[in-house]
């Protein structure tokens, strides 16, 4: 893992320092409202619908034991015992005070964290494939590459103001867990032809109202030329990105009016003026700099473990629990002898990607004692124990159990991504945790979730689509017309390198109606597969959105439907999640080791 | 209208009408004590007049459209060596990023300075801003 030096130390401890001393101002006058909101954004500090937001930065999802532990602190210190991991890696504390962000920020300093951009309209926190450094189809780490970007991103003078927020991510293996084509930039590590490392280079992704799927704007890019040509990218797009209409704002809208062709011709001009210039600006890193970070990332030391074992057999064999999840929260890993493990943080019922301070305690012992030491958070809000020897999986999950995070449903339909929706987001238009909670609790069991086998449903609470509801098998948006909750449902959306948009299905869905539409979905599905390998999406890729369709609106054989959004059905009181869901996070560690799934 | 660089603000400077991009590229006028620039120019148009511009200066209409730095940054790229100034709404918190980009200095207007006095601007010169940069 990265450490940080004097350099990165300072560089934190400035900007806590520099915060401080905003508020300050702000509490004075010497900043306006106007003036402040993109200072606080900056660092991390949304306005929420009940009170400030802490976004903090887990860089490319990777931090160790300690760290962790300081989230859990924080979490019982200054918010209500619980954290919210995020679709892009992060986590967000809900309920801080103003005053006590300083303070929260200087005690993320004191393990190397921070929550610099992780909001605001400049370079966000970099996202990563959570299974680097692990993963057996990886062709190249991509943390080193990721770190060397929070580096060059943070604090970057030039482009802290720009017309939008701008999201980059890197995978290093072809299956791509990052979801490279709905970011500002996607990276793909590879090698072309004589060998040399590289990247192709997609940009103009996004979801949002406007989703769009990354295009390639070059094939391949040497590894040294990286900073440069991002560099080019970003100043391209901070002089010519519209500032009209902060819809319009990202650069995928620039690519798509400007034309590919013309945008890639102006990054190629400035990258070549960047190349040619002599005194090396910021893009210009040393060969020992990218030594130094690359040293950080070099595989643990692992041992020869077994990649089998007579007490591992016989658990499988014996545990029908251990063998299920086995099955659906473990994955290979690159040396023999380790294994991923996927951790759920979708508890049936719960808030999707919440874990209470107990719970990040027990993810920090047990990575210190079976992961040496490292944790990840995936964009699909589980944590991931990267490095764990095969022969301590039925420890492993022992430990799990008894922290009630042994929830065996990873690429299954209670394996739900949800944004935080009307609960706590000042944009969302409707709820979206309980929808998450209504659907996993309808699918509770675990045999029929086996049935119908890997299927991802993701729900945004309004158009900006956090939740990433269109690149969902199931896509859900939640909307308000006329005061009243309507979801929307979209059909084929895939996250992978297939990238594709979930297509509309028809008309929204009232709150109380989505589960009977989710079940009546798999219902044909269960029904049109082919043999019980065929998943969800690969139905639909075979038949179509026409027999999902017209399972969704069974009255009028898909193509009008009946679900008016309005179905007369007042939605429930609102938020009643928040006050179940901060009653569950204040409940006893007991309640949490009785739970059974 | 104080000017603030890295010693603190500067009330003397002479307030020169500045010649527009207009003027000079119809060749109506002589940029030796300043051009004015918007900060969508495209300073490619600048080049064959460099040497005989005494100083740039780059409007920010708002302190949250970054045009500016950029287009310092090109400048500078295209070999421009004279002064360069960051004009209109800039915060002080930003001073480092204008320096970081190649301005020289920044002038605001005297209500933002009665806002955001010296010591605002003072406290942020030293500020390393950028790890990566700083490291070397």
């Amino acid at each position: 893992m990265y450490r940080y030096d004097e350099f990165d130390d300072r560089f934190v401890r400035e900007r806590v320092a520099s915060f401080r001393s905003q508020v300050e101002r702000r509490l004075s006058g010497a900043l306006t409202e106007d003036e402040f909101k993109p200072l606080r954004l900056q660092n991390g500090l949304y306005l929420q619908l009940h009170a400030y937001m802490l976004r903090v930065a887990i860089p490319y999802g990777t931090l160790d034991a300690p760290q962790m532990r300081q989230l859990a602190m924080i979490a019982e210190r200054w918010d209500k015992g619980y954290g919210h991991f995020t679709t892009r890696q992060n986590i967000q504390f809900n309920w801080p005070t103003l005053q006590d962000v300083p303070a929260i920020l200087d005690a993320l300093a004191d393990v190397g964290m921070h929550a610099i951009q992780t909001s605001g309209n400049c370079i966000r926190n970099v996202t990563a494939d959570h299974f680097a450094g692990a993963a057996a189809d990886e062709i190249e780490d991509p943390r080193p590459t990721a770190e060397i970007l929070r580096q060059w991103s943070g604090g970057h003078p030039e482009f802290a103001f720009l017309p939008r927020k701008f999201k980059i991510a890197v995978t290093g293996s072809p299956n791509d867990r990052a979801v490279t084509k709905a970011h500002d930039i996607g990276l793909r590590m590879l090698r072309n032809a004589a060998g040399e490392p590289g990247y192709e280079v997609i940009v103009g992704g996004g979801l949002g109202r406007t989703p769009m799927i990354g295009k390639v704007i070059r094939e391949f890019l040497p590894k040294n030329d990286l900073l440069a040509y991002l560099e080019s990218v970003l100043r391209v797009y901070n002089l010519h990105g519209r500032r009209d209409n902060k819809y319009k704002a990202r650069i995928k809208i620039l690519v798509h009016e400007s034309k590919l062709e013309n945008i890639r011709a102006e990054v190629e001009a400035e990258f070549e003026r960047l190349m040619a210039e002599e005194a090396g600006p910021t893009h210009a890193l040393s060969a020992k700099e990218v030594a130094r970070i690359e040293a950080c990332f070099a595989p643990p030391a692992f041992d020869d473990a077994p990649d089998r074992a007579l007490d591992l057999d016989a658990a499988l064999a014996a545990d029908t629990d251990f063998r299920a999840w086995v099955k659906t929260n473990v994955t290979g890993h690159r040396q023999s002898g380790y294994r991923i493990v996927t951790v759920s943080l979708k508890l049936i019922g719960e808030a999707p990607g919440d874990a209470s301070a107990d719970q990040m305690r027990a993810l920090a012992d047990i990575a210190e004692r079976y992961s040496v030491n490292e944790l990840r958070v995936s964009h699909e809000q589980n944590i991931v124990l990267p490095h764990v020897r095969a022969v301590d999986l039925p420890e492993v999950f022992a430990c799990l159990q008894q922290a009630g995070l042994a929830t065996a449903n990873i690429g299954q339909i209670t394996d739900i991504i949800a944004c935080p929706g009307m609960d706590y987001c000042a944009l969302a238009t409707a709820r979206s945790i309980p929808v998450a909670q209504d659907i996993a609790n309808h699918f509770s069991s675990p045999a029929q979730a086996a049935e119908i086998g890997k299927l991802q449903i993701k729900i945004s609470g309004c158009i900006n689509a956090c939740g990433h509801h269109h690149v969902g098998h199931i896509g859900i948006l939640g909307l308000e017309k006329a005061g009243i909750e309507s979801y929307q449902i979209t059909l084929g959306g895939d996250a992978t390198e297939t990238t594709a948009i979930g297509e509309y299905a028809g008309p929204g869905f009232a709150y109380d109606d989505v589960v009977p539409a989710i079940q009546r979905l798999m219902d044909a599905y269960l029904a049109l597969r082919a043999n019980p390998d065929e998943i969800f999406l690969q139905v639909y890729r075979r038949l179509g959105a026409a027999p999902f369709k017209a399972a969704l609106y069974p009255a009028s054989n898909g193509s009008t439907g009946s679900g008016s959004g309005g179905s007369g059905k007042r939605p429930p009181e609102p938020k009643p999640h928040l006050i179940a869901s901060a009653q569950a996070h204040q409940a006893t560690q007991a309640q949490f080791v009785f739970y059974h799934f | 209208m104080p000017i603030v660089t890295d010693s603190g603000f500067d009330f003397e400077t002479q307030a020169d009408a500045m010649l527009s991009l207009e003027a000079l590229l119809s060749g109506g006028g002589d940029p030796a004590s300043g051009l004015e620039v918007a900060n969508d120019t495209d300073p490619r148009d600048l080049v064959p007049h460099f040497d005989g511009i005494g100083l740039i200066a780059v409007t920010f209409p708002n302190f949250a459209d970054g045009r500016g730095f950029s287009l310092a940054r090109r400048l500078r790229a295209l070999g421009y060596e004279g002064r360069l100034r960051a004009k209109g709404h800039v915060i002080s918190d930003q001073y480092p990023m204008a320096r970081a980009c190649g301005f020289d200095e920044v002038e605001i207007d005297e209500a933002l300075a009665t806002r955001q006095p010296e010591e605002h601007w003072l406290a942020v010169t030293s500020l390393s801003g950028h790890a990566l940069r700083a490291r070397g």
